[in-house]
């Protein structure tokens, strides 16, 4: 029997360990009926650990799950839904060769003579889509939705299966201004009928919109709780990196010296029509904002000449080049960390040494094309304490190293070569705290080196953090260039949405 | 390393219950008859290795040994061509088909599977048109040449021992290969990118020059391989010969220590792989054993081998996890 005064839901002392780190430790959480309860913290804070759980996917090592006052085990995903939770996940989960109302009751069609029953799929999927506020026919194929409307339709499945408690992971990472907003006003609706909701967003100004209450994970740990009327953009971010905003900013600013790379006009096959122009100069970190699919990665890539531009010409120290290959690009004197690691990076099957030394052993090569292994040796060993890789020795599988140690192999092995401008696509991405801040040392060093860093990110702490300059993409072009004095997280959403 | 004295192990133990089993194993004619072939398979095993090693397949290579020993005979005796010039020319053809499987797989990003398949089909058509599907020979003539295949070298201080020159060839080869894949940076790019491509590509290299460059060796080892084939045996049918040699080659390689997924391969390896095809086989023969079992025997010692090799990668990677508890702890931060 559910107790009146018991939560929604109250996660008590949850802990899960994963091989070589500890996801959760003893994590508490309390979620009441109409509330927002937004979760922040940091990538590798646990945020998503505890969804996984939440959800169903992962079980808890320790710990007890409590749904109205109710010790519950969350088995499987089915599980979860049959008792209420619904999570809509940052990347959507729709099937979008199908219609809006198949997708809503995906896996549970109503049936009539063991067919499917469209009729009643129809006049079902309109109450929901609205009572999302979404104007669509239930007909409606979902790859012509925005992907707004697309998670307006995930929030109408969720509310198919009568959902209690929501998990919103990132819900507005890709939406625009306009369709935020009216993200918002389903949210404010959904907790005015009683729906629980977490809400996990990168984005505080939403959280302090939105949220009645903030609970702030670091490290797997609680790391503290703001009533509505605390939450403001210092607490939350003190709460989440675990020090003064003070010492957060960017130390020292470096006087930038020439042009060493110049973009002018660059059409990439991605986003044919919108040309690119931009310069970077020696000393410089430039830092690319922008939402996801907004052409940032394209433009790295096209840059590094892994594709061809439609147009337009790049300049490298004052002359034009054409790069027909990444090895063109690299002989110029660029580098790329690219976004994925393990497919574009590294050669997970290879060790440390063979994988710094890859792109530099036709450099030190002894006589025509045979390989220099003292040098082999000699560089696996300077970049291992250089970049203070962990592992037991430079004969270590990539593979098995952590996602830190293999993003400095893959910073390694372009150190060797001593690149003018060095282009990196989420150089933090999935690494633990201690290594990015090594990463972000290891950039202003190599600014004050005098080398050019181009940066892609999807942090905005990042971005606030890093960049002398901020250029902002929108949909395959730059709609913004922010320096120093102008850079705002609010500056670069509203650059970023164009909302 | 390992896998090949494991491979190595798998040779010794089946000559040492052969010539236990049978006297006649160990004679000088036997060994020199099982090195001889053993080297001309070699050479046909150590071409695979390097497409293998890309991640690739070459299926065409029985074809090429039917197309090329074929053309060798036929421009010498019907053409009446200059020797030099028609090892030359046989070379050559070799050379193209090599360039146009690097070509349909690389620019055209066709599968390496479907292309040399297609390759074996149209090499032996081929071959077959060309000649009127009649037997080709050298008859008696052509010593000279004859002398690459079926030649004799004395050993000095060993009376009654001689290596045949076709071994020289392939330690040749084999030498030039070895030092090919360990000492130079291209030796390293190909394994790099029969692991991963798109990183090898990312890294620098020119991916697909590399890989032209693999089918070029195999195709052109293959058409000199013909060429030994066909004048140790002097009897050439254009519809059969070298039939099932891409299979023979692709299973040394494999016992040797290539990995169909790429990446990965050695040498000493595939040519130890090699022999113990040949030797599997000359076993079969000498122990009275009927032929007819000859596949099912190679098929069976080749899927043991495999077995018992996947068996030990997993073994040490299971010792591996338990004894390093470095990977264990978690990082600094926490």
């Amino acid at each position: 029997m559910p107790a009146p005064s018991s939560p929604l839901l109250e996660v008590r002392r949850v802990s899960k360990r994963y091989p070589g780190v500890q996801a959760l430790r003893s994590v508490c959480l309390r979620l009441e009926a109409g509330e927002v309860l937004a979760l922040l913290g940091e990538n590798g804070a646990g945020k998503s650990t505890l969804m996984k759980i939440l959800a169903g996917v992962q079980r808890p090592d320790a710990g007890e799950l409590l749904i109205d006052g109710c010790t519950t085990e969350i088995a499987s995903p089915d599980a979860a839904l049959d008792l209420g939770i619904a999570l809509i996940h940052q990347e959507l989960n729709l099937a979008d060769n199908l219609s809006v109302g198949a997708n809503i009751f995906l896996g549970r069609e109503p049936r009539r003579f063991g067919l499917i029953d469209k009729r009643r799929i129809a006049r079902d999927a309109s109450s929901l889509i609205k009572q999302v506020g979404l104007d669509v026919s239930p007909n409606t194929l979902v790859h012509r939705l925005s992907i707004g409307q697309q998670q307006l339709v995930e929030i109408a499945k969720a509310l198919s299966v009568n959902a209690r408690i929501l998990i919103m992971d990132e819900p507005t990472s890709s939406l625009s201004q306009h369709e935020t907003e009216a993200l918002f006003r389903v949210v404010k609706d959904l907790r005015g009928r009683g729906v629980g909701i977490v809400y996990i967003s990168h984005r505080l100004g939403e959280v302090k919109e939105l949220a009645d209450r903030a609970v702030v994970l670091r490290d797997g740990e609680n790391a503290g709780e703001l009533q509505r009327d605390e939450i403001d953009h210092d607490r939350m971010v003190r709460l989440m990196i675990g020090r003064e905003l003070a010492g957060f900013g960017r130390r020292q600013s470096h006087t930038p010296g020439e042009i060493v790379l110049r973009a002018s006009n660059l059409e990439t096959p991605a986003n044919p029509g919108r040309r690119l122009s931009f310069a970077l100069k020696a000393g410089e970190i430039v830092g690319v904002a922008g939402l996801v699919g907004a052409g940032r990665t394209e433009l790295l890539q096209v840059l590094f000449g892994v594709d061809r531009p439609l147009s337009g010409t790049i300049e490298v120290g004052g002359r034009p080049v054409v790069f027909h290959a990444p090895h063109d690009a690299i002989r110029a004197g660029l580098a790329l960390v690219p976004e994925d690691r393990k497919q574009q990076g590294l050669v997970l099957e290879m060790t440390i040494r063979e994988n710094v030394c890859l792109a530099s052993l036709d450099r030190y090569d002894r006589a025509v094309g045979f390989r220099n292994r003292s040098h082999e040796r000699q560089a696996a060993a300077d970049s291992i304490r250089r970049l203070n890789i962990k592992a037991p020795h430079d004969r270590q599988v990539v593979r098995l190293l952590s996602g830190g140690n293999q993003q400095k192999v893959v910073l390694g092995k372009w150190l060797l070569l001593k690149p003018r401008v060095l282009l990196l696509d989420e150089p933090t991405r999935g690494i633990d705290v201690g290594a990015k801040q090594e990463v972000y040392q290891l950039m202003e060093q190599l600014a004050g080196e005098g080398a050019a860093i181009l940066f892609v990110s999807s942090e905005l702490e990042e971005i606030l953090r890093m960049s002398d300059r901020t250029l902002v993409m929108h949909e395959g072009r730059i709609s913004g260039e922010l320096d120093r004095a102008r850079l705002s997280e609010e500056a670069v959403m509203r650059l970023a949405t164009r909302g | 390393m390992k896998k090949t004295l494991g491979i190595l192990g798998l040779l010794i133990a089946v000559c040492v219950s052969t010539a236990a089993l049978s006297p006649n194993f160990l004679k000088a004619y036997n060994v020199e008859n099982i090195t001889t072939w053993t080297s001309l398979f070699g050479i046909l095993s150590i071409g695979v290795a390097f497409v293998i090693m890309t991640g690739g397949i070459d299926l065409s290579i029985g074809s090429v040994v039917g197309l090329t020993g074929c053309l060798l005979p036929w421009l010498l005796v019907q053409k009446h061509v200059d020797p030099v010039s028609s090892i030359a020319l046989v070379m050559l053809v070799s050379l193209a088909i090599g360039l146009l499987h690097g070509f349909l797989i690389t620019k055209m990003r066709l599968q390496p599977f479907v292309v040399t398949l297609c390759g074996l089909l149209f090499y032996r058509g081929f071959a077959r048109w060309f000649t009127g599907d009649e037997t080709q020979g050298f008859g008696n003539g052509f010593a000279g040449l004859r002398y690459l295949a079926v030649g004799r070298v004395p050993i000095p201080f060993v009376s009654g021992w001689h290596l045949p020159v076709p071994f020289l060839i392939m330690a040749t080869i084999a030498v030039a290969a070895a030092i090919f894949l360990n000492q130079t940076i291209y030796g390293r790019y190909l394994l790099a990118l029969g692991r991963n491509e798109q990183a090898a590509r990312y890294s620098g290299i020119h991916t697909d020059r590399m890989i032209m460059l693999a089918y070029l060796i195999c195709s052109l080892l293959a058409g000199l391989g013909g060429i030994l084939f066909s004048l140790e045996i002097n009897s050439i049918q254009p519809s059969g010969h070298g039939d099932f040699y891409e299979l023979y080659a692709i299973a040394a390689a494999v016992l040797g220590g290539c990995s169909l997924r790429g990446g990965e391969g050695s040498i000493l390896g595939v040519v130890i792989g090699a022999a113990v095809m040949r030797v599997l086989y000359n076993a079969i023969n000498l122990l009275g054993i009927p032929t007819q079992l000859e596949f099912a025997i190679i098929g069976m010692v080749i899927l043991a081998g495999v077995i018992f090799d996947e068996l030990v990668k997993r073994l040490a990677a299971r010792r591996r996890t338990v004894a390093s508890p470095a990977q264990a702890t978690p990082p600094a931060a926490f």
